[in-house]
């Protein structure tokens, strides 16, 4: 390394601008910080010597350089922004509804937007926040992030670690806010002195040069701030790991006990009530508001009871349970238990759980029954025997009915529109008949059928929708943003200001910096050159 | 509690006419002829006034609050008219700490802009659906529009920085995109002048058409120029639709709201355009010799400063509380969801706009520009997400 050594003795290491002691400039290294074409200095980084602006010649040094520069960072946050504005034009594919058409982005996005909807699936932005390009940005702005904070970080700290009171006229000259007194007498000098230590500054002096500084710990604020950023990038790619998080979906039924998925059937969730509460219509408050929409939705809770597996696992015995809690999971207040937490996700409403069909003679008028049958929709039997001796055989059952391009089929595998077909077997040896039925619906396949078969009745219940969520990865969340926010405030409600004195002859040169809130700072020389001689500072800055 | 809601509603209207007048008294410091003394007068009276008028709109926000039980942030005409308080609110914070008048001049106007936009939306007390049951609701909503008023206040200085500042003698790039923003403020005003005159016609409409599978009906209040898609008209004796919404626009009532834009855009073309004729210049052109005194370092400075107090108050209303709540509500704290990638959006904007400031030096003009982008951001989620993209905040 060639290190350079300043005519005030100080040796800088290779590539500094302004030396780390009195703040001369270096003169072959003007160019660096575009000094060589400005009057005043470029106090950004103090001058120090960073390395992507030293070093050129390796691949490692032009990976850095590429990395460590603000363009390339700010270009990587426009991009990302555009991108992620992108994927609000349509609904990502996790939004698209459930009343659609076809839930299949193959055809939801064609049908329902066009020609721009198509290519929009195909270019894969119905997924976009999860491409891997996406991703990828996210992950070349966390690099830049880190490269470039340590490509200032470490020389800013050593610049302004051995930074000395007493600075060359040249550096003082060139700062924003400058002035010269020709005559200053000595108790005005003291007057500025404790000028500033009321203004909380610290007072450093060397051979009556002063510097007086403060707020120094602000400039460390982008880097507090960056680091918060990277926890927070970093638990993202935590949580795309199985150990760190589980995401699961359960629906229980009301008065039902299932297992809950996800817990290696260690727990086992009761639904012993759901509840759904709408918004009073005679409420005087809001029955404007609720002529205008109609019902509101006030409250659904599953009062739930949660138990778990005690007994040995043997696989098809009976689980020995054992209640561990019981509460109201309602939506904003979900219950947790070890490291589980359940969330009030939805519902669904007339649930069917049981239909009785009644078989009687197609042209009866009356309807009269010659026998019935309750089939238990959870578990549908395969065949009905009726007491007159008919034979009832479910040859197809769709538990949630819907015709999808002439071919019926079931849309979920829960009973919300429960249809049959049938095979009817009188007694003694007439043909069986098949028949189809379901709510609403009643269809006969040959249209010859001697017998029909009707609903007679039918119970519904609710189905409540939960989420089964383990997140180890929210604790590094909170961590990081509040890092971020710690940073953010460090740097921006705090400003680091230095005011410089130096004796010259008679009188006394006065130069200030601050890297943020000009006006704080010429406020608080006006205050501490009050009842001087001393002249204010002039604005030198330069308005394009 | 009816009375309750009838003293909220004049409170607001209160505030509304004493900002009103508390700009006349910030536009008569900038009089050139004006002694400073008496400069010095009106600008205290402005302040002052604009402090009674917060005051006043407190009153409204408390009132509201006791009567509906929640508090008053959860639909468009609460959260803006909230919006428009935090920016008088914040107008005043950066008045005491700069001194100077000519903010106040630009703030209020645009704080009653946003106030009267406010008032055309629903303005009934609504009940609160669950997911909207929580503290959460307004410890989030009320802290984002705090950071967005302060970031506001940044587009504030900058539009008088660039009103001062940019070359108006011959026309160029620049004076166009200047006239744009200050055509967009126009759009705001022929909203609520549209909007009042037909409510007070009482114009109404119904169409039927189908959403999502469903068919719905929406109730018309200006003249259809555009329609539902495949909708039909239901009410007769009125006009038929000029042509159809596209079927793109996804949002609840996104036709309505569509047409409203048309005719929000078209009014405020009207009336910007008598503005011209009747001044005979570009209207930059015509306000800029009113600020010659201000001080353009200054307004920089302002432009600035407000988004550095701005941008973590921003982050941690709309990036963290929001998260937190979305956990505890939807189980997730992040979803993709519209209004969650525009706050983003605006987050990475204002840092490419911290970035590109302190790094590579983009002071003054460049800088203005950039905080007229931003807000022109916010507005956007604010307004165009409930418009065109559908989403979990169904505000209005
Ligand atoms: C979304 C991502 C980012 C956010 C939210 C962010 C945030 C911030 C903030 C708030 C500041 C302080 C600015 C000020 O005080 O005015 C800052 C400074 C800075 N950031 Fe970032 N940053 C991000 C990404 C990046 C990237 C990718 C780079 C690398 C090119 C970078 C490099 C810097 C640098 C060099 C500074 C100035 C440090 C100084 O001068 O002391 N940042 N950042």
């Amino acid at each position: 390394m060639n290190k350079i050594k300043c005519e005030c003795g100080h040796v800088n290491p290779e590539g500094t601008v302004l030396c780390e002691a009195c703040g001369k400039p270096v003169e072959q290294n003007q160019h660096i910080d575009g000094n060589d074409k400005r009057k005043l200095l470029n106090m950004r980084y103090d001058g120090s010597a960073r390395r992507s602006q030293t070093y050129n010649k390796s691949i490692v040094d032009k990976i850095w350089n590429f990395f460590s520069s603000v363009k390339v960072g700010v270009w990587l946050i426009v991009l990302a922004l555009i991108a992620s504005g992108i994927g609000t034009i349509f609904p990502q594919e996790q939004y698209i509804p459930a009343n659609a058409v076809s839930r299949d982005p193959a055809i939801y996005y064609e049908d329902q937007y066009g020609i721009l909807g198509q290519i929009y699936y195909q270019l894969g932005f119905h997924n976009l926040y999860s491409s891997w390009w996406y991703l990828l940005l996210i992950a070349l702005i966390g690099i830049s992030l880190v490269i470039c904070s340590l490509d200032r970080f470490v020389p800013l700290y050593k610049a302004l670690k051995r930074q000395r009171p007493r600075r060359h006229t040249q550096f003082l000259k060139r700062q924003r806010l400058f002035s010269e007194t020709d005559h200053v007498k000595d108790d005005d000098k003291a007057k500025l002195v404790s000028g500033l230590k009321r203004k909380r500054y610290k007072i450093y002096e060397e051979n009556g040069h002063i510097m007086a500084e403060k707020g120094r710990f602000s400039r460390w604020g982008p880097y507090v701030n960056h680091i918060g950023l990277i926890i927070i990038l970093v638990a993202a790619l935590l949580r795309m790991t199985p150990f760190m998080y589980l995401d699961e979906y359960v629906w229980v039924r009301e008065g039902e006990q299932t297992v809950i998925p996800g817990t290696d059937g260690e727990y086992y969730i009761e639904n012993k009530d759901f509840i759904l509460e709408t918004y009073d219509k005679n409420d005087e408050r809001f029955q404007e508001a609720i002529e205008q929409q109609g019902m509101v939705e006030k409250n659904f809770q599953t009062n739930a009871v949660i138990y778990k597996e005690t007994g040995e696992d043997v696989a098809g015995a009976e689980p020995e349970l054992e209640k561990i809690t019981e509460d109201e999971i309602r939506m904003n207040q979900p219950l947790k238990f070890d490291k589980y937490t359940l969330y009030q996700s939805g519902y669904q409403q007339n649930e069917f759980q049981n239909m009785t069909f009644k078989l009687h003679e197609t042209g009866d008028p009356d309807e009269e029954a010659l026998g019935s049958f309750t089939i238990d929709l959870t578990d549908p039997k395969d065949e009905y025997r009726l007491d007159n001796g008919f034979r009832v055989v479910i040859s197809q059952y769709y538990p949630d009915y819907e015709l999808n391009e002439g071919e019926p089929r079931s849309k979920t595998n829960y009973p919300r529109n429960p249809a049959f077909v049938f095979t009817v077997h009188p007694p003694g040896d007439e043909e069986p008949e098949m028949s189809f039925a379901g709510i609403g619906k009643n269809v006969d396949a040959t249209g010859e059928n001697d017998y029909k078969l009707g609903i007679q009745d039918f119970e519904t219940r609710f189905a409540s929708g939960l989420t089964v969520r383990v997140d180890y990865t929210l604790p590094f969340f909170i961590i990081g943003a509040a890092i971020f926010l710690l940073g953010v405030i460090q740097g921006m409600y705090w400003q680091h200001r230095r005011i410089w004195l130096h004796p010259k002859a008679e009188g006394i040169m006065m130069a200030a910096h601050t890297n943020k809130n000009w006006f704080g700072l010429k406020k608080d020389i006006e205050h501490i050159i009050e009842d001087t001689s001393v002249k204010m500072v002039d604005d030198q800055q330069e308005i394009e | 509690m009816g009375s309750l809601i009838e003293i909220s509603s004049t409170m607001l209207y209160t505030a509304f006419v004493i900002y009103l007048i508390a700009t006349f008294f910030f536009g008569a410091t900038i009089r050139q002829k004006n002694k400073p003394a008496r400069k010095g007068i009106s600008g205290k009276i402005g302040i002052t006034l604009t402090i009674v008028g917060f005051l006043a709109q407190i009153v409204y926000f408390i009132t509201r609050w006791i009567a509906s039980g929640h508090a008053p942030v959860s639909n468009m005409f609460e959260f803006v008219t909230f919006f428009g308080m935090c920016l008088v609110f914040a107008f005043i914070i950066m008045y005491f700490i700069y001194r100077i008048n000519i903010l106040g001049l630009f703030a209020l106007p645009i704080a009653m802009i946003l106030i009267a936009y406010a008032s055309m939306f629903p303005t009934e007390i609504a009940p609160l659906v669950p997911s909207l049951q929580s503290h959460w609701l307004y410890i989030h909503v009320t802290t984002v529009a705090l950071g967005q008023a302060i970031l506001a206040v940044s587009f504030v200085a900058a539009l008088i920085y660039l009103i001062r500042q940019i070359d108006q003698t011959v026309r160029s790039k620049r004076t166009t995109w200047l006239e744009l923003i200050i055509f967009g403020l126009f759009v705001f005003i022929g909203f609520s002048v549209i909007s009042t005159a037909f409510n007070l016609s009482g114009y109404s409409a119904e169409f039927e058409y189908s959403f999502e599978g469903q068919t719905v009906t929406t109730d018309y209040h200006l003249p259809p120029i555009a329609g539902p898609n495949e909708g039909e008209l239901l009410t007769g004796g009125r006009m038929e639709p000029l042509f159809d919404a596209p079927g793109w626009m996804q949002g609840v009532d996104a036709a309505r709201k569509f047409n409203t834009l048309i005719w929000s855009v078209l009014t405020g073309l009207v009336i910007y355009g008598l503005t011209r004729l009747i001044l005979r210049k570009r209207i930059g052109a015509a306000i800029q010799p009113f600020l010659k005194k201000a001080k353009p370092d200054l307004l920089d400075e302002i432009s600035y400063r407000a988004v550095a107090i701005g941008f973590p108050i921003f982050t941690l209303g709309g990036l963290v509380f929001a998260a937190i709540w979305a956990q505890i509500a939807w189980d997730r704290f992040w979803g993709w969801d519209p209004k969650e990638v525009w706050a983003l959006v605006t987050w990475f904007f204002y840092a490419a706009f911290l970035h590109l400031r302190l790094s590579r030096g983009w002071h003054g003009e460049k800088s203005a520009w950039l905080a007229a982008g931003g807000f022109a951001i916010i507005l956007f989620n604010l307004i165009a997400v409930n418009l065109i993209l559908a989403g979990l905040h169904s505000y209005a």
